[in-house]
């Protein structure tokens, strides 16, 4: 091993391929502070959830249930604080973090459609609430729907 | 009141750390609404091959509250369906176990959209 690691490379790259290879492979120091952020805004946001389940809990209702109207509580804040322009401001620090839990789907469902609103609420309001939510629905229940027919014919 | 609050940061943290990376990692670039996408497809093959359950066990509303999780209910619901019904639940099921989910989204997100202008 040792000998072979002091002969001469064999690849051959210009100067300018280097640099772009270089570039490629370096770790960019944004990434490391990106996923830190992400990680406390996220976890912090399901631990909110995960309250919000609990106290639903304490409320008389069973797990399954708490679960459903946790979710659609956070829901409701998500779409709150995006109307009041405080989500945008979790966003830009939080990233993914503050994208991937359900109160980002809330985001973007309703930042697009209040952006739209001058273009009236049926293709404005109406139209824009499914930017994102659309896409999002089209492949989570066509998924669901291909797994439900795979289901049925291994059973 | 307090019970699973460090499963549900450290499983919710780690899931959005993965949508961190693909954004940052991928060429061109996801966008938010590329990950919302993945993930709602992704939670719901994960929740198929019964590999999101045990996270949801171990990281309660970490894993729920994430999109993925989201999927999973697809998922989930669609079979429990098809358990039921035969194949008329594969196209029910679904919709079924995310009514509130997807009525909420539409119904908050309508009349925060009507309610409010964006700042700026």
């Amino acid at each position: 091993m040792a000998n072979q690691s002091s002969r001469q490379p064999t690849i051959t790259v210009t100067p300018e391929q280097y640099k772009s290879l270089a570039q490629q492979y370096t770790p960019k120091p944004t990434v490391v502070k990106n996923v830190v952020r992400a990680f406390f805004v996220g976890g912090i946001i399901c631990v909110i959830g995960q309250i919000i389940i609990n106290l639903f809990v304490i409320a008389g209702l069973n797990r399954i249930d708490a679960s459903t109207a946790a979710t659609a509580t956070m829901i409701f804040l998500g779409a709150m604080l995006t109307g009041l322009g405080v989500y945008d401001e979790i966003g830009k620090f939080g990233g993914a973090g503050s994208i991937v839990p359900i109160t980002g789907f809330a985001n973007s469902i309703v930042a697009p459609a209040m952006e739209f609103k001058r273009e009236g609420y049926v293709l404005g309001v109406g139209a824009k609430l499914f930017t994102v939510a659309g896409p999002v629905l089209v492949y989570g229940i066509a998924t669901s729907i291909v797994v439900g027919i795979v289901y049925f014919f291994l059973h | 009141m307090f019970e699973m609050i460090m499963p549900a940061f450290i499983v919710g943290g780690l899931i959005c750390v993965i949508g961190q990376l693909l954004m940052d990692l991928t060429k061109p670039a996801f966008t938010p609404a590329h990950v919302l996408v993945s993930f709602v497809t992704g939670g719901a093959i994960l929740g198929a091959l019964g590999w999101y359950e045990p996270l949801v066990k171990i990281g309660g509303a970490g894993a729920t509250i994430p999109l993925s999780g989201f999927g999973y209910s697809l998922a989930k619901g669609a079979m429990e369906a098809v358990g039921k019904q035969g194949i008329l639940g594969a196209l029910s099921g679904g919709v079924e176990a995310t009514a509130v989910g997807i009525a909420a989204a539409v119904f908050f997100g309508y009349l925060m959209s009507v309610a409010f202008s964006p700042k700026g």
